[in-house]
């Protein structure tokens, strides 16, 4: 075999190889999608969006941990995205040439990817412990926690894109900066800010690690945020390790909606951007 | 007079503009180092935490094997144990793939395809981990110990050295079933990175090697990897990163074990996967403050293998800056 055919085997060879490995990860997805559509959508039904979680072998649905699910995620973006939106705004603005932004920067990627469970027992120490019980507050503080890096780095990156030449324009009609950040810099970032605040929501609305020592479960009903509060992740995650076939049942159904919707919003916050993007 | 009074509203409105500048600028600032005091505050509760277990095993913690609730003895080692051994497996089985994907996508695909491809191998991503948990524990380990482990166990687990490995009875879940799934978790985080690195290796050195006569896989091997190992590196820590933390996907299907054996088939124990299932049950407070010390131990290692990622990363983005 000659050079020339060797090298053309071997190109051969690994660009299979390439083709393969893409397969074999989307295999992966549709197998998990399609395990998620099978098992889940049989149980879907009425009930499971009017009654709450039921005792083992009676009839039930989910809606106190759908419900608990929203709020606490919706109180977790409240609290989360103000303070990432202007930490971020910090970053791209004024930290140019400061010292602390770029230790904040790099603190910030690594929590970005730092593991969820940790959250949990820190949100755990510092207010599960000093309030003296699980609360739906804490599980909500502790996704806060967990939506803020996000919006830090998709603000910071959004308000990087915004050219300068538009901050100098407005700064020469003798706009303050805060003007020109607010009026100027945050309009033509919107839409990158706003699906950074989607990513947020898609990414915590899963999240079941930091919820299981701070807001528990709860298997009444209740939107009492001082009290403990039934949440989907954690149902489903209670539910499905159960013996019960019923509860295995209502965790599938759950795990279907909550991996949807959060599909949903991941391919929305895409179609946003792309969207704003082509237009501007 | 009326010139006057203009001037006047001016300066005033120019000192009202300046006094809101600083409080913007200050409220930005505050909550930037709210970032920061975050992870500091993290860092300083898991070690007040963790103090009496650390104060009573010592440096004991982190070699014994021993983690018995009812006598109060706690050490680390089975917990780290699992999470490194998980980890292993799953970058062991991710990092190829995602390299193929990564070449896939950057010099094979169609450019219509590049696209919807990238997008639902980051679509894995989004799938919440404790779907992955279920998944592994109902639908892939039973057919994975009824077809894969016992053809397995009967042709590598008599071979020596590896053979060990891979002994043991078909129970599904276990190390290798969590490394797997792990491997699964991490493929998009490893791809993306290594996608945007390939992606900003200059079109000119790919079109000289080409040029030259190269194939597309000398491109890649001399060309587009050289450029980019220290981004590929990076990629991989991050990666590593994300798996030596994940949770509730491990919990399903580790197998709740505390003790080390020498077969990735049977069941273990990771750090995380420990919090998960005993921190709301410890009762007593040595029993709480060692699962905060594993806490601790688990923040410790991903902040130092993510500082690592991140540092390795920024080298790559610095080089591209002071090229262009």
């Amino acid at each position: 075999m000659n050079l020339y055919t060797r090298r053309r085997l071997i190109n051969g060879f690994n660009l299979t190889v390439s083709v393969l490995a893409t397969v074999f990860g989307l295999f992966w997805l549709v197998w998990l999608l399609w395990t998620l559509l099978s098992n889940g959508l049989p149980w879907i039904n009425a009930d499971i969006f009017t009654k709450i979680t039921p005792p083992p072998g009676s009839e039930g649905g989910l809606i106190n941990a759908i419900v608990g699910s929203v709020i606490m995620t919706g109180v977790g973006v409240l609290v989360g995205t103000p303070v990432g939106i202007l930490a971020g705004t910090y970053l791209s603005e004024f930290g140019r040439a400061s010292r602390i932004a770029p230790v904040v920067r790099f603190v910030n990627d690594i929590l970005l990817s730092a593991p969820s469970i940790i959250i949990g027992v820190f949100i755990y120490e510092v207010i599960v412990v000093s309030m003296g019980h699980f609360s739906a507050l804490a599980g909500s503080l502790a996704l806060a926690l967990i939506v803020i890096p996000v919006v830090v780095r998709t603000t910071e990156d959004m308000l990087r894109l915004v050219p300068d030449t538009m901050r100098e324009a407005a700064a020469a009609l003798g706009a303050p900066q805060w003007k020109v950040v607010t009026t100027i810099v945050y309009r033509a970032a919107r839409a990158g800010i706003l699906t950074g605040v989607l990513l947020g929501v898609a990414r915590i609305s899963g999240e079941t690690a930091p919820l299981l020592f701070t807001a528990l479960n709860n298997q009444f009903w209740s939107t009492n945020l001082n009290q403990p509060m039934a949440n989907l992740p954690v149902v489903i995650f209670q539910f499905a390790m159960s013996p019960y076939e019923d509860w295995q049942h209502l965790a599938w159904a759950g795990a279907l909606l909550i991996t949807f919707s959060i599909l949903v919003l991941n391919i929305l916050a895409r179609v946003f951007l792309r969207g704003h993007r082509s237009s501007s | 007079m009326e010139q006057e009074l203009s001037v006047d509203v001016s300066a005033a409105r120019m000192q009202r503009g300046a006094m809101l500048d600083r409080i913007f600028r200050g409220a930005t600032r505050l909550f930037a180092i709210f970032v920061l005091a975050v992870v500091i505050g993290i860092v300083i509760s898991l070690l007040v935490g963790a103090y009496p277990a650390l104060k009573k095993f010592g440096f004991g913690f982190l070699t014994s094997t021993e983690w018995n609730p009812v006598t109060n003895e706690f050490g680390a080692l089975v917990a780290i144990f699992g999470t490194l051994v998980t980890s292993a497996i799953a970058l062991i089985i991710a990092v190829p793939v995602s390299f193929g994907i990564a070449l896939f996508i950057t010099e094979l695909a169609p450019r219509w395809l590049k696209r919807p491809i990238g997008v639902a191998i980051e679509l894995l991503a989004a799938i919440p981990s404790i779907i992955y948990g279920m998944w592994g524990l109902f639908v892939f380990s039973p057919l994975f110990a009824d077809y894969i482990q016992p053809w397995v166990t009967d042709h590598i687990g008599s071979w020596p050295v590896i053979g060990p490995l891979f002994d043991g009875p078909p129970m599904g879940i276990g190390m290798f079933t969590a490394g797997l799934i792990l491997a699964i978790m991490v493929i998009p985080f490893i791809t993306a990175v290594m996608r945007d690195v390939f992606d900003v290796v200059p079109t000119v050195l790919k079109e000289s090697a080409y040029g030259l006569g190269a194939t597309t896989w000398e491109v890649v091997r001399y060309v587009v990897l050289p450029y980019t190992k220290v981004g590929v590196i990076g990629g991989i820590m991050l990666g590593l990163g994300r798996a030596l933390g994940e949770t509730m996907a491990v919990t399903f299907v580790i197998g709740n074990a505390h003790e080390i054996s020498a077969s990735l088939f049977n069941p273990g124990n990771t750090i995380s996967s420990t919090l998960a299932n005993e921190f709301t049950e410890a009762v007593g407070s040595i029993y709480t403050s060692s699962l905060i010390a594993l806490g601790l131990i688990l923040f410790l290692i991903t902040f130092v293998v993510l500082s690592l990622a991140k540092l390795l990363l920024m080298r790559l983005t610095a080089r591209e800056g002071k090229r262009s």
